[in-house]
């Protein structure tokens, strides 16, 4: 029995060394970690990840990336707790839900580590759990003003195609663009799913069964993606007004091609790269930008697409 | 019932080693000391075995045992229950809608969101008792059923996927506590100020302990493995449980009431994922739409790291909860040593993979069976 179990901890040693290395290059060993609510399938949430990497590797710093596998808030507020209690310098962590998360953000900020709200979350909402600051995209004020924008271009109804929809801030977004809209969301939002079959038929459905609708709005790659697809497959592209939120290299292909009118860049790039930045001095130099920073939104539009293009998906 | 053993022809004689090799949990053991002895190596000084860092595995691996000791004693009975992951959503957005949206006293919420869940249960078994249909395709249909709903209603009522205030909503009830309160409060406070554990720095928390009681999560965990492994191993219808999961027409002809022991089963299974749900809200304060996805496969996962057998009729409570104990600690531990967290489901795979050839070795070359 005793050769077994030394063959199992051995065999377990081995597979795990190459990981258990961290890369601690510079002399202050400073080690931030980065908690976002994202399920392992939310392929936006690499340039996060590639944001973070960089930033580390520029500063000199650890960095770390921690998801909940299925996207439980429960999870990850218990991933919160654990990132507590490995006694890192920094937390930089979305707020996707306030109630259960202030309590595990509250907890770290007392215990004297540093915490930045990223992504999710309001300003008010970040000074309450005693947050250093906070850096994203307020995402009831950019899908207002891309309501608004729509509206201009005489938009009347639309479709939310919502992936997320346990997510309050997705609800926000689609909220946001029928307020701006000046408009009743009603049953306009859909439950997508994260599937991308199941979205591009639902969108289908949708689009056959009400085809007086103006435009349709998107809230990332995972729904956007199929719904290009469904649009060009219905004879419609370009013509139904095509909004998007973030951007990913489907989407930038399809703002190229004249299917997407335009994509909000919330430039998720600054919301992992700023807070590594900012936390590195603060703990270095103690100095500290004065206010929160909103990474966007900014329109990404056919024009100016060339950056854009190179490194979507990877930094933008 | 060793002693009355002695010279009773039917009882087979077997030495004490072999006794302890065939007990399912045997594996469970070695896992247990495997995965400790691993992070005791590799994550040492990283916090994970300070009392902050013990209470966040801990409170993991009582969530899973919650689940597994259903999990475990269904799947002896020889069913399967897929839709306790969706019961778990349901259930606490039952008591968002009962307590919060509808300002019913917290204890009714409570009482009748048990009640409701627990009906599901029974829902559950009596299909599958009465139709015949594998309790895999019919639990199925609930996980959908009930998800459905969960999502469905807040939104009809809300708008929302998620509805806050249950904390201040439960505020001053008596039977909320049983599951949301902490408790050895004065005991930590006292560790806190004798410098034995971390206290808060700054804030205004400052001076108390970091980790300032036991969860009542982790009581409800405890007291569910013990209830379950003396229901099991020490009692009539423990019997019942492998008799019915074992063979079942066998079991009928020996008298046992299988289909009554299956659904109680069921409905026991529901109620273990509704305190699962009611400590998770009383502790976070509000319920979502997404909660609990994926809790079915874990469950089932820390049952059969424990050492049951799929098709019923073998298995442990003891093998089930260090099933769950070796996930929570694997599932945190991984955060802790710093390893990539995408490798989480790697690992998870892999050790359930050895868990189960582990086992089924073992019981081979013991039992003889093929």
């Amino acid at each position: 029995m005793t050769s077994m179990m030394k063959k199992l901890m051995l065999t377990a040693a081995v597979v795990a060394s190459p990981f258990m290395v961290s890369a601690q290059t510079s002399g202050d060993n400073l080690t931030y970690i980065l908690v976002s609510h994202a399920p392992d399938s939310d392929s936006w949430w690499n340039t996060i990840k590639n944001g973070i990497a960089l930033a580390g590797d520029q500063m000199g710093v650890t960095v770390e990336y921690r998801n909940p596998p299925t996207g439980d808030l429960a999870d990850m507020a218990r991933i919160i707790e654990q990132a507590a209690a490995s006694q890192p310098d920094g937390i930089i962590t979305t707020l996707a839900d306030f109630e259960v998360l202030s309590g595990p953000i509250k907890a770290a900020v007392d215990q004297g580590i540093d915490v930045i709200i990223m992504n999710s979350g309001t300003p008010a909402q970040a000074a309450e759990v005693g947050a250093l600051m906070y850096v994203g995209q307020p995402e009831y004020d950019a899908g207002q003003a891309a309501g608004q924008r729509a509206a201009r271009d005489g938009v009347t109804s639309f479709l939310c195609v919502n992936h997320y929809i346990s997510s309050p801030s997705s609800t926000e977004r689609c909220q946001g663009f029928a307020d701006g809209l000046g408009i009743e969301l009603g049953n306009q939002m859909i439950d997508s799913g994260q599937d991308p079959a199941e979205i591009k038929n639902r969108v289908m459905a949708y689009l056959s069964a009400n085809p007086d609708t103006d435009a349709v709005l998107t809230l990332g790659p995972t729904s956007a993606d199929p719904t290009i697809l469904a649009v060009k497959e219905m004879g419609i592209a370009g013509d139904i007004y095509f909004g998007t939120f973030d951007l990913g290299t489907e989407i930038v292909t399809a703002i190229k091609d004249g299917t997407i009118k335009w994509g909000i860049d919330q430039q998720p790039f600054l919301q992992a790269y700023l807070p590594v930045v900012v936390l590195a001095n603060w703990d270095r130099y103690g100095v500290l930008p004065g206010n929160n920073i909103n990474s966007g939104p900014g329109f990404v539009t056919a024009d100016a697409l060339t950056k854009v293009e190179e490194f979507a998906g990877e930094y933008r | 019932m060793t002693d009355m053993s002695g010279n009773d022809e039917r009882v087979k004689k077997m030495s004490g080693f072999r006794k302890a090799l065939i007990r399912p949990e045997l594996g469970g053991i070695i896992g247990t000391m495997a995965v400790f002895s691993f992070f005791l190596l590799f994550a040492f000084d990283s916090g994970m075995f300070s009392a902050q860092g013990v209470l966040n595995w801990s409170t993991v691996s009582a969530q899973f045992m919650i689940i597994a000791v259903g999990a475990c004693l269904l799947m002896i009975a020889g069913e399967f229950d897929l839709s306790v992951g969706s019961m778990i959503g349901f259930a606490g957005m039952m008591i968002a809608i009962f307590g919060v949206v509808l300002a019913w006293p917290m204890w009714i919420a409570i009482l009748v969101t048990f009640i409701i869940c627990i009906a599901f249960g029974a829902l559950n078994g009596y299909i599958v008792v009465r139709t015949g249909l594998p309790s895999f395709i019919v639990t199925l249909a609930t996980l959908f059923i009930l998800r459905g709903f969960t999502i469905f209603i807040p939104q009809t009522l809300e708008s929302k996927t998620i509805i806050g205030g249950i904390r201040e909503a439960a505020e001053g009830d008596w039977l909320a506590p049983l599951f949301g309160a902490k408790i050895g409060g004065p005991i930590f406070q006292w560790l806190g100020d004798n410098g034995w554990i971390g206290t808060f720095t700054s804030g205004n928390r400052a001076g108390q302990p970091v980790v300032d009681g036991i969860p009542m999560l982790i009581i409800w965990a405890l007291f569910l493995v013990a209830v379950g492994h003396i229901l099991l191993t020490r009692t009539r219808f423990g019997n019942w449980i492998f008799a019915a999961g074992g063979d079942a027409q066998a079991a009928r002809y020996a008298g046992v009431p299988v289909d009554r022991v299956k659904i109680l089963m069921f409905m026991f299974t529901a109620f273990c994922a509704t305190v699962f749900a009611v400590c998770q809200v009383m502790e976070f304060g509000s319920a979502g739409a997404d909660r609990g996805v994926l809790k079915e496969f874990e469950a089932i996962i820390a049952v059969v790291i424990g050492g049951a057998l799929l098709t019923g009729g073998y298995g442990s409570v003891i093998g089930a909860a260090l099933g769950a104990l070796i996930f929570g600690v694997v599932q945190q531990g991984l955060f802790f040593a710093n390893v990539e967290s995408s490798l989480f489901r790697v690992f998870l795979g892999v050790i359930l993979l050895l868990a189960v050839i582990l086992n089924t070795y073992i019981r081979r070359l013991i039992t003889g069976e093929r």
